[in-house]
C-alpha cells in the first residue's frame, strides 16, 4: 500500500460518459485482481475526498494499471479532462481481490458484472484464462452507447450480454442469461449493482465450489480507519474497503 | 532542544500534532504509512461500554470543501478495546488519548473508571458532542449545566488528564467551556463536527442513511478558529484545536488562535501521510515567527494585541 502520483499514459472516452485511463508507476506496487485504488483527482478541496476506482488491467511489465470510471460527479468530471502526461495521485492497491489461486485448471468460472462493475472482472478473466480456468462471462449494460469490452473479453471467455433495453444483447438484466449456461459452474465471481449482487448470491447453491461477490459502498480513508463503508455479514461488520471489496455469497448479507 | 515539545494538562508532548478521534481508528491503519511515534500524540475512536453497530450506510456524503459522516460511534466496546486493542498500543513511545462515549452520565464513568487504569492511555476525551446518536451525545454538549456535571463526575473516577471534546452546535460555546472548566476538565477539545445535511436533488431523498450527519473538512476551518480564539480568552485550561486542518500553515492558525496541541481529521482520509508531513513542516513557521519553541506562539493571534496596544 503506497501514496504516490501515477502518470497518465493513455486516456479516451470508451463508451458514453465510460472512460479508461492507464497510469503508470515505475515500480508498480504488486496488484491482485479485484483490488481497487482511491484516486485525488487533484489538490482542491472540492471534492475533498478520493475516488475508489476499481482496476480493469494490469501490466507487470510496463509498471501500468488501466482503471474505467464513469463521469458524472464532480470529481470524475475533472478527472475526464486529465491528458497524456499528467498526474494522478493514487492511494493503492486497496482491498482484498479475488482469490485466484484457488482456482484450478479446467475449472469452470462464470463472472457476472453490471455496468462500472465490470471492470475488475477483465483482470480476473485474463488471469483465469492464463490459468487454463474455462471463462464464461455476463455483462450486464443500460444499453448499447454504455457497453464497453465486450470484444475484448470474447478473446478470453465465452461472452452473454444483456443490456435494459435490449439494444446491445439480451434485453433484461443479467438474470436473463445466466439460464442459458446450460454447463456445470465451478465458481461464481460478480460485481455490479446491489440488486445484481443479490440474484448472484441467491444461486450460490448452482455453483459447485465457491461463489464471490465484490461490493461498493461510499468510502472515506479507504484503508479501514473512518468505518464508512460497513457491511453486515454472518461474522459481525466488515469493513468494504479492506476487509472487501470481495466476500464470499455466504457470508455477506445483502 | 525540542522546539516542537509541547506541554499540555501535564502531559509532555513531543509536537503538538495528533490526529482526531473517529478518524484514525486504533491506529493500525496509520501504521502501515509511518511509524505512529513521530505523533505528539494519537485520539482513537470513541469508546462505549457496550457494542455499538452504528448508523446504517452510507455513512459519508461530500460536500463543498468538506464531508458529511453519520458512523454513529461504531466501537466494539470497552472490554474489547481494553484486552484486545490497548494492549498493542502500550508499547507505542507517544501518549494515546481515547475519546469516551454513552448515554448516560454513568456509561461514561464506567468507561473512564476502567481506562484511566490502563497502562496505555494517558488521557480522556470526553465525546459530548456526537451529533450521530440518538440518545447522549450532542445533548450533554449543549447545555452548560449537564456539561458542567458529567465533567465532575468524570473527573471523580479518573486519574488521568480529561479533556472534554465541545460541540460547536451551540449558541455560546465560551459559556460550555467555561462550565466544563469549573467541573474540573484538565483541557478542552475543540471543534466537534457541525451538524449537517444533504439531500440528492434528483431523488429528494437525504444522502446520508441516517438522514443528517457531521460536517469536517476544511469548510468548518473558520468556525473553529472563531471558538478557539473566543474561548481560550476566557478559560485558563489548554485547547486542543481541530477543525479542517490540511496544512503546517493550518495548524500554526490553529496555535495563533490559542489552541496549544491540533489535532488532524479528514485531512487523513485524503492524505494518509498528512500527520508526519505537517510536522515536518512546522519548523519552518517557526523560523518564520522568530520563535524557539512552538509554546511561544499559543494564543498569539490576541496575546500580541493586548501586550502591543
Amino acid at each position: 500500500m503506497m501514496v504516490a502520483d501515477y502518470q497518465v499514459v493513455a486516456h479516451e472516452e470508451i463508451a458514453k460518459n465510460i472512460y479508461e485511463i492507464t497510469l503508470r508507476h515505475d515500480p508498480l506496487p504488486a496488484f491482485v485482481a479485484g483490488q481497487f485504488v482511491h484516486v485525488k483527482v487533484d489538490d482542491t478541496s472540492s471534492p475533498l475526498l478520493r475516488r475508489p476506482l476499481s482496476v480493469a488491467r494490469i501490466d507487470v511489465e510496463d509498471a501500468t494499471i488501466t482503471l474505467i470510471y464513469r463521469s458524472g460527479g464532480l470529481g470524475t468530471n475533472r478527472l475526464t479532462k486529465k491528458q497524456v502526461g499528467d498526474t494522478v495521485n493514487v492511494l493503492g492497491p486497496l482491498g482484498n481481490g479475488f482469490m485466484v489461486d484457488q482456482v484450478g485448471s479446467g475449472d469452470h468460472a462464470v463472472l457476472v458484472g453490471g455496468g462500472v462493475g465490470i471492470p475488475p472482472l477483465y483482470e480476473l478473466a485474463k488471469q483465469l484464462n492464463e490459468r487454463g480456468v474455462r471463462v464464461t462471462t455476463i455483462l450486464g449494460f443500460q444499453d448499447k452507447d454504455t457497453s464497453f469490452y465486450v470484444r475484448a473479453f470474447s478473446k478470453i471467455a465465452d461472452v452473454y450480454v444483456t443490456s435494459d433495453d435490449g439494444s446491445i444483447g439480451i434485453e433484461g438484466n443479467v438474470s436473463s442469461a445466466w439460464p442459458l449456461i446450460k454447463d456445470p459452474i465451478d465458481w461464481l465471481f460478480a460485481c455490479g449493482p446491489k440488486p445484481m449482487l443479490k440474484a448472484c448470491v441467491s444461486w450460490r447453491n448452482q455453483v459447485r465450489k465457491a461463489s464471490f461477490v465484490s461490493l461498493e459502498e461510499r468510502m472515506g480513508c479507504g484503508i479501514g480507519a473512518c468505518l464508512a463503508c460497513v457491511c453486515e455479514t454472518t461474522q459481525g461488520q466488515r469493513k468494504v474497503c479492506s476487509d472487501g471489496p470481495v466476500f464470499t455469497a455466504e457470508e455477506v448479507c445483502l | 532542544m525540542n522546539r516542537l515539545q509541547t506541554e499540555i494538562a501535564g502531559m509532555t508532548l513531543k509536537n503538538p500534532i495528533m490526529p482526531a478521534s473517529g478518524c484514525f481508528a486504533f491506529g493500525s491503519e496509520y501504521n502501515a504509512f509511518y511509524d505512529l511515534n513521530q505523533l505528539g500524540a494519537i485520539c482513537v475512536k470513541a469508546v462505549t461500554p457496550e457494542e455499538r453497530k452504528g448508523n446504517p450506510t452510507p455513512r459519508v456524503a461530500e460536500s463543498e470543501a468538506g464531508m458529511l459522516n453519520a458512523i454513529g460511534l461504531q466501537n466494539p466496546g470497552l472490554e474489547v478495546v481494553t484486552n484486545d486493542i490497548l494492549p498493542k498500543l502500550a508499547s507505542l513511545n507517544t501518549s494515546v488519548i481515547v475519546n469516551v462515549a454513552g448515554k448516560q452520565i454513568e456509561d461514561y464513568e464506567i468507561v473512564a473508571a476502567r481506562l484511566s487504569n490502563e497502562p496505555a492511555v494517558s488521557a480522556l476525551e470526553l465525546n459530548i458532542s456526537c451529533p450521530n446518536v440518538k440518545e447522549g451525545g450532542m445533548s450533554f454538549g449543549t447545555d452548560p449545566e449537564t456539561a458542567r456535571v458529567l465533567t465532575e463526575r468524570v473527573k471523580a473516577v479518573s486519574d488521568i488528564p480529561v479533556f472534554v471534546k465541545l460541540s460547536p452546535n451551540v449558541t455560546d460555546i465560551v459559556n460550555i467551556a467555561k462550565a466544563v472548566e469549573k467541573g474540573g476538565a484538565d483541557g478542552l477539545s475543540m471543534i466537534n463536527t457541525l451538524l449537517g445535511m444533504r439531500i440528492d436533488p434528483k431523488t429528494g431523498e437525504p444522502i446520508l442513511a441516517n438522514g443528517q450527519g457531521g460536517l469536517s473538512g476544511p469548510a468548518v476551518k473558520p468556525v473553529a478558529i472563531r471558538m478557539i480564539y473566543d474561548v481560550s480568552q476566557q478559560v485558563s485550561i489548554p485547547i486542543i484545536g481541530m477543525g479542517g486542518v490540511q496544512s503546517a500553515a493550518d495548524a500554526i492558525e490553529f496555535i495563533l488562535a490559542g489552541a496549544s496541541a491540533v489535532a488532524v481529521g479528514t485531512a487523513n482520509f485524503v492524505n494518509p501521510l498528512v500527520c508526519p508531513e505537517i510536522i515536518h513542516d512546522l519548523p519552518s513557521w517557526l523560523d518564520e515567527w522568530g520563535v524557539d519553541s512552538v509554546q511561544e506562539l499559543v494564543g498569539r493571534s490576541w496575546k500580541s494585541c493586548s501586550a502591543t496596544l
